[in-house]
C-alpha cells in the first residue's frame, strides 16, 4: 500500500491545452523575440506526442482559447500532488482565468480540489517545485507569500518552504527535479543562491545536477512503470552543453524535447503540461 | 506467595505473546500451560537474568497483570479499580498457585531451579529491602510480595529498582503498588513512610488517557515520579519521555527529573502529563513495540489535537492503522466499529467522509498485527514535516510574528505556515537567551567570514527561556551522539545552569540494545475490549476522555506559546544591544557531570555494567582501524534516523544550583546584566555549540557513563582536539584520534559547504568533555576530588565515589592526552600557530564553587561582522557585537566573570541535596589579572575555533582548560592562532600556588611553545541565597 509519500514521479494522466493562435503576439514575454506559431504548435504537439503516445500517459487535451495566449502553459493554473489539486490564482491578471478548464479537467480525475480564493494570493504553479518530500516555493513576481500560504494548507503533510525568486520568471525557470533526491540546477548565480537556500531550508539532502544554462535546467522527470526513471529535457541543438550534462544519467531514460519557440514566452518543458497519478497514494 | 511470583514472571513471557487474551483468569490458566512448555528455554534466561538481577521483587512477577488492571481500572477509576484489584489478586492467587504445581510437575528440574531460584531471589530482595532500608520497608517489601500482581509490574522496574534501592526501595515498591491499586497497598506504605517524610500523591496522565497514581516524597526529584511512571507502563526505552506539568502561567513544561518535583511545580496541583519528549526520527530503530506503541498513542494525540497537520488522506491512512492495532481486522459483521470510529477523534475537522475512508483503508490491512499496524502508522507519521516539531511563538527582529520550531535537526523558522528559515544544529554555534530575547549564533557559511547571531523576541523571559530549554535539550539529545561509536560525548554547553540530564539518543541506544527481556506484553487501549467484544465502547470513550485532557493540556502549551507572542519591533531592535554582552557568552561553558548524567537513574551497578559495556565499545572502537570519517551522508542519516541513540547527560545534576551557579558566572560574564550577584543566571543562559569540525569529526561529546568511561571519554577529548585539528588539515592521522573521540564526538558536521574553520569559545566548565588541557589539571583535580562529601542520598554517593575514580583514571589518562596534546600542537605549529597563550587561572577560595571566567577564552570569538544566513530576510539578525566580547577577553580585570560556581560532579551531586539548601552566591570578587603583553591579539575579534574544553571538576578544584583556535584571513594570508586557557577553580581548600604551578608546569611540557601571558587570580565570597 502505498504510503505517504511514495512513489515521486509516478503518473498516470496528464492534463495539456493547445495553443492559441493569440499566443505568438499576445502572450506574455519577457524578451521582444518573435515566435513562429505554427513551430510552437509543432513543437507542442511533439511534446504530447511523447507523453502520450511514448509514455503511455493518458493526456487530457484541453481546448486552447483565444482569449487567453498563455494558456498552453497549464502548469501555472494548478498543482496537484497526490489526490489534491490546488487550484492556482495566477500572479498575471491575464491569467486568471486559464484555471476555470483546469479546474473542470480535475475534477473530472476525481481530484479533491481546492481553490484559492483569497484576492490577495497569487501563485502561479511554475513557482512550486515538488521535490517528494517537501515544496519549495517560489516568491516571485507571480507568485507571493499568501499564495505560499494557501498551497500549504492545500498540502499540510508536506513541509513548504519560501524562496526568493530574484531573477527569471518562476521558481522553476531554473531548476526542477531530475529524480528522487536530484535537484536540476543552472549555473547562474541566482540558481544557485536558490540551490543554496533550499538546502539550507530543507530536512533532507538532495543532490544537484548543475546545467550551464538555467533554461535548460527545467526538465520533466517521471518514474514510470516498465520504463522507470524518464527525463524529458532540452534538446542538444538548443543547449548543447547541458544537454551533454543530461547525457550523464545513466539510469534515466532520456529524452530530449524542442521547446525553442515556447522558451521565447517564457515556456518551459515543464509548464506545458500538469501530471497526475490517478492511483496516488492510497 | 513468593514462590507464584516466581512463576508468574515466566507466564509473563509467554503471555505476551498472546496478543489477544480472553480473561485475566483464562490468560493465566492458558498461560501457566504455555508456561509449562515454554517454560524450558526461557528458565535457563531467566536464571541467568536473575542471578544478576535478582534484587528487585517486583521483577518477577508478572507484568501482564499490572497491565491489564491498570487498564481496567482506569477506566473504570478508582471505585472499581479497587474491586477489580482485589478480583485481580484473587485470580492472581488462584491462577498462579495451580501454575506453581503445575511447573513441578511438567517442568521438573528446571522447575525445581527455578523454585529455588525464586527462594533466593526472595532471599535477596528481603534482604536488599532490609539493608537498604528499614525494618519498615521489610514489611513493604514483603505486602508487596503477596500483591505480587501490582509489583510485579516490570522487569524494568527490577533494574531501576535497582538504583532506587539504594535509596529509595520504598518508592519503588509502592511504584508497583500504586500503578493500579493504589488503594490496598499503598496505606500500609504510606504509614510506614510517614514516619520518615511527608508524602504527596501525584497524579500522571498516561499517553492512554488513564490516570496513574502514585506517592512520592515530598522533596522528591522528578526522576523519581518519572520512574515510577515507567515502571508502571513498563517502559524501558525511557528516554524519549518525560513527565510535564503546567505551571502557574499556565504553559505547559517539563519536568526536569534533576529537581525536585515540589520547586519545580510550585503550587500544591501535583498534578502531570507523560508525553514524549524526543520524537525518534525513525521510530523504526526503537528496539521494543511497547515504545513505539506508546509513541503512537502519543502521535494520535497530536494528530486528532491538531498539533500535527495532516491531509484528509494521511488522517484517513493514520486513523486505519489505528484501527487495525486496536481492533484487529476489519469486521464486516461488527457494527461497532462504526460507532468507534465516530466516537473517537482522528482528526481535528472529521467527518462522515473521513471516517468512511478510514474504515475503507481499515479493510485493506487485513491480518495486519497491532505491532505491524503501529509501525506502519509510525511510518507515515515520521514523514510529517512537522513531526516531532515543537512550536514556539515568537517575533523576529523586526516584530513579525513567527514560530520558531525545534526538532531533532535544529531549529525551524515558520512564519504562518511557511517554513522561512532553517537552521540545523551543526550550523548554530550558540544558543542563549537574555531576557525575552532568544539567540542562536550561526557558523559562517562557506563564503562567510564571521559568524552571525539572529534573535527572536519572545513574550517573556519564561517563554524564551523555555525556548532555549527545549533547544539544549534537543540538540544535546538528538545531536551529540558520535558518528560512529554508540557512545557520545557533548559538545554542546550550556550556558546556565540547566542542562540536559538525559542520555543522549546514541546512549539510549546502547542501552536499548542491551535489553534483553522478552518483548513485554502490553495491550493496546482498545483491543482487548475489541477482542473480547464486550465492553470496547465504553473504555474507548474513557480512554478517549483521558486523551482529550491530555490534548488540552498540550493545547495550552500552544496557547500559552500564543500569548507570549507579542513583541513590539522596538524590542527587537533593543535585542541587538543585548546581544553583544552575549556574544561575550562565546565562551562555552562546558560542564559536565559526566558520571552522572547517565547514572544518575541507575544503580551502581548498572552504571558499571553500562560503563563497560560502552568502555567495551569504545576499546573496540579504539583499536579497530581508524574509521574512515564519516561522510556527511552517513552522518545525517545517523543523526535523522537513530532514534536510540540519544545519551542523556544530566544536567540538572549539574544544574543543580552549584552548577546553576557556574553557569551563571558564564552568563554573568558574557551578560552585562547584573554580574555581581548570582540570581541573574539565570537570566541568561547560553548553550555554545561547539562542532568542531566538520563530517568526519567525532564528537567531544561528554561521557557521562561510568568511571572507566571518564578515563576513556578524557583521551577521547584528547584526542579530539587532535582530531579537530585534523580535521582542518585533512589527514589522514586523524582517524585514530578520530576513533578514539567518536565516542565523545558532540556533532561532526555534515556539511560540506561549511569553511573548515569554525570559531568557537567556548567555556568549559566542568567536565569531561574538556579536553587535553583538563588532563593536566585533572591531576590537580584529582587531589581534591577524595574532598567530596558523602552525598546524603545512598544512591547519589554512588555516582560521587565513581566520579572520583574517574578523576583517578583521569590523571592516568593525562599522560596520553599529554602526548596527543603534544601531537596536538605540532599540528597547531603546522598550521602557522603564532601565539599560543596558556592562561591559567585560578580562583582562590572562598568560594567553593568558584569559577573561572571563561569569557577569556570567548576573546578570540567576537566575530567582527556579522553574516547572516538569513534566507528570506525575514530571520531578524542580532548583531553579534565583537567589541564585547573583546572586552571580555582583553579587559584583565574582567571580574564582570560572573563568578562562575562549578559544581564538581560531585557537587552536583550533592548539589542536589545539599545545595538547595545553601545556594551560593557569589558576592563579592577580587580578580586579579597578569597579563603578558602579548595578549592583545585575543582582541582582534576574529572568529576563532574553540578546540577543546575541559574541565575538571572534584570536589574542591574545578580545572577548565580551554583551547582556541582563531584564524585570521589577511590579504589572504591566514594565521592561526591557538590559545589555550586554564582555569583553576576551586575552594579556600586549594592551594593556588601549587595549582598554579602545576598547571603552568603541564602547560609548559605539552606546548613548550607556547608562552603564559596572563595568570587572573580571582576571589570570590559566597552568599547564600537559594537559586530555583
Amino acid at each position: 500500500m502505498a504510503g505517504l509519500m511514495a512513489g515521486f514521479g509516478h503518473y498516470t494522466h496528464a492534463v495539456v491545452r493547445g495553443i492559441p493562435a493569440s499566443l505568438a503576439k499576445e502572450a506574455l514575454r519577457s524578451s521582444q523575440a518573435e515566435v513562429d506559431l505554427a513551430k510552437a504548435q509543432r513543437e507542442h504537439e511533439a511534446y504530447v506526442e511523447v507523453l502520450g503516445t511514448r509514455l503511455g500517459l493518458e493526456v487530457v487535451e484541453l481546448p486552447a482559447d483565444e482569449s487567453l495566449p498563455d494558456c498552453v502553459f497549464v502548469e501555472d493554473a494548478a498543482v496537484v500532488c497526490g489526490d489534491t489539486a490546488l487550484i492556482t490564482r495566477p500572479g498575471a491578471e491575464s491569467r486568471r482565468r486559464e484555471t476555470e478548464l483546469m479546474k473542470g479537467a480535475l475534477k473530472d480525475l476525481n481530484l479533491n480540489i481546492v481553490e484559492m480564493a483569497d484576492e490577495n494570493a497569487t501563485l502561479d504553479g511554475g513557482d512550486v517545485l515538488f521535490t517528494g518530500r517537501e515544496f519549495f516555493v517560489g516568491l516571485s513576481k507571480r507568485t507571493n507569500q499568501r499564495g505560499a500560504e494557501i498551497l500549504a494548507d492545500a498540502f499540510k503533510d508536506y513541509a513548504v518552504s519560501t524562496v526568493p525568486v530574484l531573477e527569471g520568471l518562476h521558481l522553476k525557470s531554473f531548476c526542477s527535479m531530475g529524480g528522487p533526491g536530484l535537484i536540476v540546477i543552472g549555473s547562474s548565480e541566482p540558481a544557485q543562491k536558490a540551490l543554496k537556500i533550499m538546502q539550507q531550508m530543507s530536512d533532507h539532502r538532495y543532490d544537484k545536477l548543475t546545467v550551464p544554462d538555467d533554461l535548460a535546467a527545467n526538465c520533466v522527470y517521471m518514474n514510470l512503470p516498465n520504463k522507470g526513471h524518464v527525463l524529458l529535457h532540452c534538446t542538444a541543438e538548443e543547449f548543447p552543453e547541458s544537454a551533454t550534462v543530461f547525457e550523464k544519467l545513466k539510469d534515466h531514460m532520456l529524452i530530449p524535447v524542442s521547446n525553442m519557440e515556447k522558451v521565447k514566452v517564457d515556456g518551459a518543458l515543464t509548464c506545458c503540461s500538469v501530471l497526475i497519478n490517478k492511483k496516488a497514494n492510497i | 506467595m513468593t514462590t507464584e511470583v516466581g512463576s508468574e514472571t515466566e507466564v509473563k513471557e509467554k503471555a505476551e505473546e498472546s496478543a489477544a487474551q480472553p480473561d485475566q483468569s483464562e490468560k493465566a490458566r492458558e498461560e501457566t500451560q504455555e508456561v509449562a512448555n515454554a517454560e524450558g528455554e526461557e528458565k535457563e534466561k531467566e536464571k541467568e537474568k536473575e542471578g544478576k538481577e535478582g534484587k528487585g521483587i517486583s521483577r518477577y512477577l508478572p507484568t501482564w497483570l499490572k497491565k491489564q488492571k491498570s487498564l481496567q481500572t482506569s477506566p473504570t477509576k478508582e471505585v472499581s479499580s479497587t474491586e477489580e484489584a482485589v478480583n485481580k489478586v484473587t485470580q492472581e492467587e488462584e491462577g498462579p498457585a495451580p501454575e506453581v504445581n503445575g511447573h513441578a510437575e511438567e517442568v521438573e528440574e528446571k522447575e525445581a531451579v527455578k523454585s529455588e531460584q525464586v527462594k533466593e531471589k526472595e532471599a535477596e530482595s528481603h534482604s536488599n529491602a532490609s539493608a537498604d532500608t528499614e525494618p519498615a520497608k521489610e514489611e513493604k517489601v514483603e505486602e508487596s510480595a503477596e500483591k505480587s500482581p501490582e509489583v510485579t509490574t516490570e522487569g524494568e522496574g527490577a533494574e531501576e529498582q535497582k538504583k532506587e534501592q539504594e535509596g529509595e526501595v520504598e518508592g519503588v515498591e509502592e511504584g508497583g503498588g500504586g500503578e493500579g491499586q493504589t488503594s490496598i497497598f499503598q496505606s500500609p506504605l504510606r504509614l510506614v513512610r510517614k514516619t520518615k517524610m511527608k508524602l504527596v500523591v501525584c497524579h500522571v496522565n498516561l499517553l492512554d488517557g488513564t490516570d496513574f497514581s502514585c506517592e512520592v516524597e515530598k522533596r522528591a526529584k522528578g526522576q523519581y515520579l518519572f520512574f515510577k511512571v515507567c515502571e508502571h507502563l513498563n517502559l524501558l526505552e525511557k528516554d524519549y519521555f518525560g513527565l510535564t506539568y503546567t505551571d502557574s502561567h499556565e504553559q505547559t513544561c517539563w519536568l526536569d527529573p534533576t529537581k525536585e518535583i515540589k520547586r519545580q511545580i510550585r503550587s500544591n496541583n501535583w498534578q502531570f502529563a507523560f508525553n514524549v519528549k524526543f520524537y525518534p526520527p525513525d521510530p523504526s530503530l526503537l528496539t521494543e513495540d511497547i515504545t513505539r506503541y506508546l509513541l503512537c498513542l502519543q502521535l494520535r494525540e497530536d494528530v486528532a489535537s491538531g498539533r500535527l497537520p495532516c491531509s484528509f488522506v494521511t488522517h484517513a491512512l493514520l486513523g486505519s492503522y489505528t484501527l487495525q492495532a486496536e481492533f484487529g481486522d476489519y469486521e464486516p459483521d461488527q457494527p461497532r466499529p462504526h460507532d468507534y470510529i465516530s466516537q473517537r477523534t482522528f482528526a481535528p475537522n472529521q467527518n462522515k467522509e473521513m471516517e468512511e475512508k478510514i474504515l475503507e483503508l481499515h479493510k485493506s490491512h487485513r491480518g495486519m498485527t497491532p505491532a505491524q499496524a503501529d509501525t506502519q502508522f509510525l511510518e507515515n507519521a515520521k514523514k510529517l514535516s512537522m513531526y516531532g516539531v515543537d512550536l514556539h511563538h515568537a517575533k523576529d527582529s523586526e516584530g513579525v510574528d513567527i514560530m520558531l520550531g525545534v526538532c531533532a535537526n535544529g531549529l525551524l523558522v515558520y512564519k504562518d505556515r511557511l517554513r522561512i528559515n532553517r537552521f540545523a544544529w551543526p550550523k548554530i554555534l550558540k544558543i542563549s537567551y537574555k531576557r525575552n530575547n532568544f539567540y542562536i549564533k550561526i557558523r559562517p557559511g562557506e563564503t562567510e567570514q564571521f559568524e552571525s547571531t539572529v534573535g527572536f523576541k519572545l513574550q517573556n523571559h519564561r517563554s524564551a527561556k523555555r525556548l532555549w530549554k527545549v533547544c539544549v535539550e534537543n540538540h544535546s539529545f538528538f545531536r551529540l551522539n558520535a558518528p560512529e561509536p554508540p557512545t557520545k560525548a557533548r559538545f554542546l554547553t550550556l550556558g546556565s545552569k540547566f542542562r540536559y540530564s538525559g542520555r543522549t539518543q546514541a546512549q539510549t541506544r546502547v542501552a536499548s540494545s542491551l535489553i534483553d527481556r522478552p518483548a513485554p506484553n502490553f495491550e493496546r487501549t482498545s483491543s482487548k475490549r475489541i477482542s473480547r467484544s464486550l465492553d470496547g465502547a465504553p473504555v474507548i470513550s474513557i480512554t478517549e476522555a483521558g486523551r482529550d485532557t491530555a490534548e488540552n493540556g498540550r493545547e495550552l502549551h500552544s496557547d500559552s506559546k500564543v500569548k507570549e507572542a507579542d513583541l513590539s519591533p522596538g524590542d527587537a531592535e533593543a535585542t541587538p544591544t543585548q546581544s553583544p554582552m552575549r556574544v561575550h557568552g562565546d565562551n562555552i561553558y562546558v560542564r559536565h557531570s559526566n558520571l552522572m548524567l547517565e547514572d544518575h537513574d541507575k544503580t551502581q551497578e548498572e552504571v558499571l555494567k553500562h560503563q563497560a559495556s560502552i568502555s567495551q565499545l569504545k576499546r573496540s572502537f579504539m583499536e579497530a582501524p581508524p574509521p574512515s570519517p564519516p561522510q556527511p551522508n552517513q552522518w545525517e542519516k545517523r543523526l535523522t534516523s537513530s532514534p536510540a541513540t540519544t545519551i542523556r547527560i544530566q544536567q540538572q545534576q549539574v544544574v543543580n544550583e552549584p552548577q546553576t551557579e557556574a553557569a551563571t558566572d558564564d552568563n554573568a560574564i558574557s551578560d552585562t546584566k547584573e554580574p555581581a550577584k548570582t540570581t541573574e543566571v539565570e537570566i541568561e543562559e547560553t548553550v555554545v555549540v561547539q562542532e568542531v569540525s566538520k563530517a568526519p569529526k567525532p564528537g567531544l561529546v561528554t561521557v557521562t557513563i561510568s568511571s572507566p568511561v571518564e578515563q576513556e571519554t578524557r583521551e577521547q577529548e584528547v584526542k579530539v582536539e587532535e582530531k579537530v585539528e585534523v580535521a582542518e588539515e585533512a589527514k589522514a592521522a586523524k582517524q585514530e584520534s578520530i576513533s578514539s573521540e567518536s565516542e565523545s564526538e558532540e556533532e561532526a558536521e555534515y556539511h560540506p559547504n561549511v569553511s573548515i574553520s569554525i570559531s568557537h569559545t567556548q567555556i568549559p566548565e566542568e567536565k569531561e568533555e574538556d579536553e587535553e588541557k583538563e588532563k593536566k589539571e585533572d591531576k590537580t583535580v584529582e587531589h581534591d576530588a577524595p574532598a567530596t562529601e558523602a552525598p546524603s542520598l545512598p544512591a547519589e554517593i554512588s555516582q560521587p565515589i565513581e566520579a572520583t575514580i574517574q578523576e583517578g583514571e583521569e590523571s592516568r589518562k593525562v599522560d596520553a592526552g599529554a602526548d596527543k596534546k603534544n601531537a596536538e600542537e605540532q599540528n597547531d605549529g603546522e598550521r602557522e600557530t603564532e601565539e599560543s597563550t596558556d592562561d591559567p587561572m585560578i580562583t582562590p577560595d572562598e568560594a567553593p564553587n568558584g569559577f573561572t571566567l571563561p569569557e577569556e577564552s570567548v576573546t578570540g570569538m567576537a566575530p567582527p561582522e556579522e553574516e547572516e544566513p538569513k534566507m528570506n530576510g525575514e530571520a531578524s539578525l542580532v548583531e553579534a557585537e565583537p567589541r564585547p566580547q573583546v572586552i571580555c577577553c582583553s579587559e584583565p580585570p574582567v571580574v564582570k566573570t560572573e563568578m562562575v560556581t562549578i559544581s564538581d560532579t560531585f557537587a552536583a551531586q550533592k548539589t542536589e541535596i545539599a545545595t538547595k539548601e545553601v545556594p551560593i552566591v557569589h558576592t563579592e570578587t577580587k580578580t586579579i589579572t597578569y597579563e603578558a603583553a602579548q595578549l592583545d591579539g585575543n582582541g582582534d575579534g576574529e572568529p576563532g575555533v574553540l578546540m577543546t574544553a575541559q574541565t575538571i571538576t572534584s570536589e574542591s578544584l574545578c580545572t577548565t582548560t580551554t583551547t582556541h583556535i582563531t584564524k585570521t584571513l589577511k590579504g589572504g594570508l591566514s594565521e592561526t592562532r591557538i590559545e589555550k586557557r586554564i582555569v583553576i577553580t576551586g575552594d579556600c581548600d586549594i592551594d593556588h600556588d601549587e595549582a598554579l604551578a602545576q598547571a603552568i608546569k603541564e602547560a609548559k611540557e605539552q606546548h613548550p611553545d607556547m608562552s603564559v601571558t596572563r595568570v587572573v587570580v580571582h576571589k570570590e565570597t559566597e552568599l547564600a541565597e537559594e537559586e530555583d
